[in-house]
C-alpha cells in the first residue's frame, strides 16, 4: 500500500497518507512529513526517541504527533525516517521514532515546514484501510 | 481541482461579492478585489471557500475581504482581511498566518546600475554567502534566554543597540520596529527555544533578498521623497519571525479549539480557531503574537544590516557615500487595533491581514513625519523574473480597513511548479534574463519559478483600478538570494 501521495494546493503542500490501520496512518503521515523537509533515501541512524501525547480526539492527536516531530527536528536537529506508534487510546499514543543527526546531513535538507495545519482536518474509514488529507505551511 | 461554484456576484470592474446568503452561518458578505481575467484564476482554487468561511467569525466588520493577490491557504485565504470589533469580535491566529509579522523591507542605495553590473556576480555570491538562509539555518545572533525576553519586547531597537544597524532604521520601520503589549510570558518556552538561533536568519520557500534596479517611475514627487530615481539600486528583503512565530501560532491554535465550545462559536474550519479578543485567551495569544512580531522585525533588520556590509565589502565605499537607508518596513501576517469610523462612530477594530498589507493614506497620524504627505509605502514583491513595486496608501483604501495586496499571489502549487520546471534550468533561464539567483533549497528555483505566480503588473492594475493604492516605482530583480 502507498504510504502516502502529494496533492496540488496553491500555497502549501497538501498529501493524502494512507495506513491499513490508524497506528499505521499516523507512522506514514510522519514519514510523509520528514520525506518532504529532507532526503530520506538510504538514511539510516543511530538516535531514537520515546514520545507520549495526549489530546482530545485522534485529528488533534495527529497533528499533536506531528508537531512533536517538528519541533524535536528544528530544536534537537534530528532528521526521522522511521516511527512506530501505539494508539493506547483514542487520545494517548506512545510512540518511538529513528532519526540521525541534522548536522551529518545538511546536504540532505530540502523543505522548510512550518507546521502542519488543523485546515479541513479528518481522518477517514475506508473499507479495509483510513485516509486523511494534511496541509502542511511551508 | 474543480473550479468554486459558489456565487460570485459582480459589483463593478474590481469588486466581486460573495453574498452571505451563500452559506448560514456567514455574518456579512465576503468581497474580492479581481479582474474579470484574475477571478477565473482565483475560482481555481478555494480561496473563495476561506473568504466566506472567514465571514462566519463573530463580530467581523462590514465584510470579509480578499485582495487581488489572494490564493488558497489554510483558515483565511492568503490576500485575506477580516476586521472584528473588539468587543463583540474574536481573534484568530488562523486568520494571521503561521509565519506571524512576514514582511517586506526595502533599502535605496546610491548605486546606479552601471556600477553594480560588473561586480553584480561577486555581489550575489557574497550575499548568498554572508546572509544564512534555507532549512535549519543559524543565525548571527546568539542570545541568552534573558535576552531573548528582551528582544521579544524592544523588537529591532534591542538589535540595533546590539550593533546590527542604526537608530534611524527604527523611524522607518511599522510601529517602530517594536509593537507595544507584547508579553514574553505568554510566548511558551518551546516557541523560544525555536527562535533562538535563527535571528538573522532568512529562512525558505519564497523568503528572499532581492538586489534590484528601478526600471520605471511613476510619481515623480513622492519617488523625490522616498530618494529614489529610474537606474538607481534598491534592496528588497522578505521573512518573517522563523520558528518562534511558527509555534507561537501552533499552540495558541490548538488552543483555540477549545475556545469554540467554551464561547459557543462556530466556524465552519478549525483552522479559524478563535477566541474574544477581550477574553484571557484572546489577550494571551495578542501578547504573544506582538512577541512574534517583535522578532521578525528584529529578523529584517539584522538581514539588512549583514547586507550593508557585504554591499560595504563589494564596492568599497562608506556607509554615509552607500546611502543604503531603510524606505521602509512593513508586515503582511499581523493584527493590529486600528481606529475607523463605522456608522458615524468611532471603533476599535482588530484588522487581521494573512498575506495583505497595511496601507495608511496621506497625513496618517501613525506615519513617519517624512510620509505625511505620501502616504504609507507599499512594498510589494513579484516573482524572481518579474517586476517588484513600490506603492502608496490612499484615502479610498479606508473601504479595506486601509488594507492592500502583499505580492504577485501564487498560480501554481509548488509540485506542479516543478513538474512545469523539469528539465529546465531555471537559473540559466533567468541568467539570459540577466537575473542571477542562487537558492540553498534543491527545488526553490523550480517551486519560485516566475510561471508559478501570477503576473504582477496585472495585480498591480486591479489595485490601482479600484483605487486601494498608488503607483510610485516599479523594480527590476538583478540578483536573488532564495532560501
Amino acid at each position: 500500500m502507498k504510504r502516502y501521495e502529494q496533492f496540488s494546493h496553491t500555497a502549501d503542500i497538501g498529501v493524502r497518507v494512507f495506513g491499513r490501520t490508524l497506528e499505521e496512518l499516523f507512522e506514514n503521515a510522519a514519514f510523509a512529513m520528514f520525506d518532504i523537509i529532507a532526503d530520506l533515501d538510504g538514511l539510516k541512524g543511530d538516535i531514537t526517541r520515546d514520545f507520549e501525547l495526549t489530546a482530545p480526539n485522534y485529528e488533534e492527536l495527529l497533528i499533536s504527533w506531528l508537531d512533536e516531530l517538528l519541533y524535536n527536528f528544528y530544536t534537537k536537529g534530528i532528521i526521522f525516517y522511521k516511527f512506530e506508534v501505539t494508539l493506547v487510546s483514542a487520545d494517548l499514543i506512545n510512540a518511538k521514532a529513528f532519526g540521525r543527526a541534522v548536522s551529518d546531513n545538511r546536504n540532505r535538507l530540502k523543505t522548510e515546514i512550518k507546521a502542519a495545519t488543523y485546515y479541513n482536518l479528518k481522518i477517514i474509514k475506508k473499507d479495509d484501510y483510513y485516509e486523511v488529507d494534511i496541509i502542511f505551511d511551508v | 481541482m474543480a473550479p468554486w461554484n459558489g456565487p460570485l456576484e459582480k459589483i463593478d470592474e474590481f469588486r466581486w461579492r460573495i453574498p452571505k446568503s451563500y452559506m448560514n452561518g456567514m455574518r456579512v458578505d465576503g468581497v474580492i478585489y479581481a479582474d474579470d481575467k484574475m477571478i477565473e484564476d482565483i475560482r481555481s482554487d478555494k480561496a473563495a471557500e476561506q473568504v466566506a468561511n472567514a465571514a462566519f467569525l463573530p463580530g467581523i466588520v462590514k465584510y470579509s475581504l480578499a485582495m487581488p493577490d489572494c490564493h488558497w491557504g489554510y483558515g483565511l485565504c492568503i490576500g485575506g482581511v477580516v476586521a472584528t470589533d473588539i468587543d463583540t469580535g474574536v481573534v484568530s491566529p488562523g486568520a494571521i498566518g503561521f509565519d506571524i509579522n512576514c514582511g517586506v523591507r526595502l533599502v535605496k542605495t546610491n548605486l546606479k546600475e552601471a556600477e553594480v553590473q560588473p561586480k553584480l556576480k561577486d555581489l550575489v555570491y557574497a550575499l548568498y554567502n554572508d546572509i544564512p538562509a534555507g532549512v535549519g539555518s543559524k543565525g548571527d545572533i546568539k542570545v541568552s534566554a534573558k535576552e531573548e525576553r528582551e528582544l521579544l519586547v524592544e523588537g529591532s531597537k534591542w538589535v540595533v543597540e546590539h550593533g546590527y544597524g542604526r537608530q534611524e532604521d527604527l523611524e522607518y520601520t511599522e510601529e517602530r520596529g517594536a509593537i507595544k503589549g507584547a508579553d514574553p510570558d505568554k510566548v511558551s518556552q518551546r516557541a523560544c527555544e525555536r527562535g533562538k538561533n535563527q535571528a538573522g536568519t532568512l529562512g525558505s520557500g519564497n523568503h528572499f533578498l532581492e538586489t534590484q534596479v528601478i526600471d520605471e517611475v511613476y510619481d515623480e514627487t513622492a519617488a523625490a521623497v522616498f530618494g529614489l530615481e529610474k537606474g538607481q539600486i534598491t534592496l528588497m528583503i522578505h521573512s518573517g519571525s522563523r520558528g518562534l512565530g511558527y509555534q507561537v501560532c501552533d499552540e495558541y491554535s490548538k488552543d483555540f479549539i477549545r475556545c469554540l465550545s467554551k464561547y459557543n462559536i462556530n466556524v465552519p474550519d478549525r483552522q479559524l480557531a478563535c477566541a474574544p479578543v477581550k477574553s484571557e485567551e484572546g489577550k494571551a495569544y495578542l501578547g504573544a503574537m506582538k512577541c512574534a512580531a517583535n522578532y521578525a522585525w528584529a529578523n529584517r533588520q539584522c538581514l539588512m544590516h549583514l547586507a550593508r556590509l557585504v554591499f560595504e565589502k563589494i564596492f568599497r565605499i562608506s556607509p554615509k557615500d552607500l546611502g543604503m537607508d531603510l524606505i521602509y518596513d512593513v508586515a503582511h501576517n499581523i493584527a493590529k487595533m486600528e481606529k475607523y469610523d463605522i456608522d458615524a462612530n468611532e471603533k476599535v477594530l482588530c484588522v487581521h491581514r494573512k498575506g495583505a498589507t497595511r496601507a495608511f493614506p496621506p497625513g496618517h497620524p501613525e506615519l513617519p513625519a517624512k510620509y505625511k504627505k505620501t502616504g504609507q509605502p507599499v512594498i510589494i514583491p513579484g516573482d524572481m523574473g518579474r517586476n517588484s513595486y513600490l506603492l502608496v496608501g490612499t484615502k479610498k483604501a479606508e473601504e479595506t480597513f486601509y488594507s492592500t495586496f502583499h505580492g504577485a499571489g501564487r498560480r501554481l502549487s509548488r509540485s506542479a511548479a516543478i513538474r512545469a520546471c523539469r528539465g529546465r534550468s531555471i537559473s540559466g533561464e533567468l541568467e539570459k534574463k540577466g537575473i542571477l539567483v542562487m537558492s540553498s533549497g534543491r527545488e526553490t528555483l523550480a517551486e519560485e519559478a516566475p510561471e508559478a505566480y501570477k503576473d504582477v503588473n496585472e495585480v498591480v492594475s486591479v489595485v490601482t483600478g479600484a483605487g486601494i493604492s498608488k503607483k510610485v516605482c516599479r523594480m527590476r530583480p538583478l540578483g536573488v538570494i532564495k532560501g
